[in-house]
């Protein structure tokens, strides 16, 4: 456990997270290995963990019928991966698959979910760090969508 | 002691049409060489007035190195003028007016990092400043590259990207906004490199080139990572005509990008820059 609390610490997403929190958060987390074309999940299921990447990169993907999965976004080593584990219905959006050998820490959604409960101060500090990815990520998407590299 | 008359800037000076390389399906590289006497000097960032003969005529930044014989232009077919010109075999004439504008501050960042950010065809128009940088390397500090692509098929000078991501003196990092799952690098765009870009936020010089779009969310990108308006400069493009501050046609504020730009600094502009009538 004081392994994952140190990683999790170095972690810039958890950078300022004091002794105590970063204790409450480690205690729902795991370590996990994916060799590369390994699932971290699929579409549908259940989003019972978010990935904190320490190393490797993951492909954000979305499978259509009869075509090659399409790779919305990919995210690597300091960045996290699954937002829908903060909003009901609880489930994933998006396919995750290592596009390289990749090292994760997993968090278990409900046990944190239910820490932020039990303690708010927890809670918006988890919000203040994700808030500002959703946001970076909602303006990337855009940018995305306005095709800005076509002709006009 | 007489001087030689300075040409009329107006008038075209006939080229002709060496090597031409394919870029992607509307894009091509050629290589135009004077059909008498040098070429004139040009800095990293200036443009040419290139000129189709009974076609029209059309602003293309100069894509190749200043030590180089030729004026080399990267020009995407996206109307009659750079249409005909991507089409132009070897053995072609071509007239060319310039090299007209203001160029990268490459000398002024001697010392500093240096952080290319490019967008699509913008790589062209920062290719001159990164040779000229990585040609002097040890006058730098870290030289971070980052580019964005529609897709993985329409990436700029592939190969040469290739070779400077081998280098060990130079960050680059490549991205494209749309991808299947046969491609292995990054999807997601360019400003979201920024980031994760290793530079000194307080000593590093931004060059930006790329749809004004792009442009402005790497603006953000840059606010946000502290970097002083005083130190980005983005290459302008606005529809040129005479190119030397006459015609109006290029009129952006109180300024005109054929002659103030198209390098301009960011802060110079930044109150105009995100005005939609200008």
């Amino acid at each position: 456990m004081e392994g994952l609390e140190h990683i999790l610490a170095e972690h810039p997403f958890f950078a300022g997270f004091s002794a105590e929190h970063s204790r409450l958060v480690a205690g729902c987390a795991r370590n996990h290995r994916y060799d590369a074309g390994e699932y971290l999940f699929h579409e549908e299921q259940p989003a019972n963990e978010f990935f904190v990447i320490r190393h490797g990169q993951v492909a954000l993907e979305v499978v259509a019928p009869g075509q090659r999965p399409i790779v919305i976004a990919t995210l690597g080593e300091g960045e996290i991966v699954g937002a829908s584990w903060l909003a009901p219905p609880y489930r994933w959006t998006f396919g995750a698959r290592a596009v390289a050998l990749t090292r994760a820490i997993g968090i278990d959604a409900a046990c944190l979910r239910g820490k932020c409960e039990a303690d708010h101060h927890l809670g918006y500090e988890m919000m203040k760090r994700f808030l500002p990815i959703l946001v970076q990520r909602l303006h990337a998407t855009r940018l995305q969508l306005l095709d800005v590299y076509g002709k006009r | 002691m007489a001087t030689a008359p300075r040409p009329d800037p107006l008038t075209p000076r006939l080229y002709r049409v060496g090597r031409v390389r394919r870029e992607l399906p509307d894009t091509a590289t050629l290589a135009l060489a004077p059909l008498s006497g040098m070429r004139p000097a040009f800095a990293p960032g200036q443009f040419n007035m290139l000129y189709v003969f009974g076609v029209g005529e059309v602003a293309v930044s100069i894509s190749g190195a200043v030590d180089e014989p030729d004026f080399v232009h990267t020009v995407r077919d996206v109307g009659a003028a750079s249409g005909a010109i991507t089409k132009l075999k070897s053995g072609a004439t071509i007239g060319v007016r310039g090299p007209f504008g203001t160029s990268w501050p490459v000398s002024a960042a001697e010392g500093a990092d240096v952080l290319f950010v490019a967008g699509g065809l913008g790589l062209a128009p920062l290719r001159p400043a990164i040779y000229r940088v990585l040609a002097n390397r040890a006058r730098y500090g870290r030289v971070v590259i980052l580019c964005g692509s529609r897709n993985p098929e329409a990436i700029l000078y592939r190969r040469e990207l290739e070779q400077w991501r081998q280098r060990l003196d130079v960050d680059l990092e490549v991205t494209v906004d749309h991808a299947d799952a046969d491609w292995h690098g990054r999807v997601g765009v360019v400003p979201a490199l920024i980031r994760r870009a290793a530079f000194d936020r307080h000593d590093a010089v931004a060059l930006i080139c790329g749809p004004e779009m792009m442009m402005r969310f790497t603006l953000n990108a840059l606010r946000e990572a502290d970097v002083a308006p005083e130190r980005i400069y983005l290459s302008m493009e606005r529809n040129m005509k005479c190119a030397i501050g006459l015609c109006g046609h290029c009129q952006f504020g109180p300024t005109f990008v054929c002659r103030d730009g198209p390098v301009m600094r960011y802060d110079t502009i930044a109150e105009i820059f995100a005005v939609h009538e200008i």
